[in-house]
């Protein structure tokens, strides 16, 4: 990804993030939370992880936050706004911020810097010539099957974790369920 | 091209955003969506260091899968605490942190 278009996500995703702290009214927070979670989508999608970029905007941008809004309509938060900003957790959280930043520039300036290589998808795809042809015929094209490598990855190498994953999926559910349920007072 | 440090530097800062957010902010709904912005920003950290520690010309996947399964997870955690949340406004009529101060010793 050229370098303007790294800075432009990465100043969308930022000031998004920021918008969310700042903004008073709650709606404003989730829509800026949006336009940080494209952003972010595109920075993914310039590492050349398409699946997650997507799945970043489905599931984030698309089902969590219509989740947030909807949650945010049901409760009725107008008077929520009206109250002052204390003093001394806003000097916190951006002392936090200060803090947090030096302490990052300082680890980052010790540690060494990588570049950045484009992908050797031909020499990748003799790994895949046995195990998977259609994985291997798209890498030898120049075109990275990105879904199909992930998916190779996922079933073969994280099943258990996949099906655990599923397990939690559904107690997650059934726990929404028992806790919605308007109790019997 | 952007370095590995362009990567950690913006998904650190937004980290912090999160942070903040959370020591700042008094509605808990906000404070929700600052969580998520920490977990997106462990999300790019992971993916970044997958594209720049790559395997035979690939990117590592091993870094995506688990953002694969964060990103699982927080949907999940997302679900379950909105939930807590409506509970919670039913029972006491607010969701901002400083009027619950049942528990103050």
């Amino acid at each position: 990804m050229p370098l303007a278009l790294f800075w432009f996500f990465a100043i969308v995703m930022l000031v998004g993030g920021i918008a969310v702290v700042s903004l008073r009214n709650p709606v404003a927070s989730a829509l800026s939370m949006v336009a940080s979670f494209v952003g972010l989508a595109g920075l993914f999608i310039g590492l050349n992880a398409f699946f997650v970029g997507i799945i970043q905007i489905l599931v984030y941008a698309g089902a969590i936050m219509v989740l947030f809004i909807f949650i945010i309509m049901l409760l009725d938060l107008k008077t929520e706004e009206k109250r002052a900003p204390k003093l001394a957790p806003v000097l916190g959280g951006l002392g936090i911020v200060l803090a947090f930043t030096i302490q990052l520039i300082g680890v980052l300036s010790k540690t060494p810097d990588k570049a950045h290589e484009p992908l050797d998808l031909v020499a990748a795809s003799a790994a895949f010539t046995e195990r998977s042809p259609g994985i291997s015929t798209k890498l030898k094209e120049g075109h990275l099957p990105d879904v199909n490598l992930i998916g190779d990855t996922l079933f073969n190498g994280y099943n258990l974790p996949l099906q655990i994953i599923g397990v939690l999926l559904l107690v997650s559910t059934i726990g929404v369920v028992v806790l919605s349920k308007r109790q019997a007072v | 091209m952007a370095s590995l440090h362009d990567y950690l530097l913006v998904s650190g800062l937004l980290f912090a955003i999160g942070l903040a957010g959370v020591v700042l902010r008094r509605n808990i709904i906000v404070m929700y969506m600052c969580l998520e912005l920490m977990l997106s920003a462990a999300n790019l950290t992971l993916v970044a260091f997958s594209r720049f520690n790559g395997k035979n010309g690939l990117p590592d996947y091993d870094g995506q899968m688990l953002v694969f399964f964060v990103i699982t997870v927080a949907a999940a955690e997302v679900a379950v605490g909105l939930a807590i949340i409506v509970a919670l406004y039913r029972a006491r009529q607010t969701i901002h942190t400083d009027d619950l101060n049942s528990m103050r010793g």
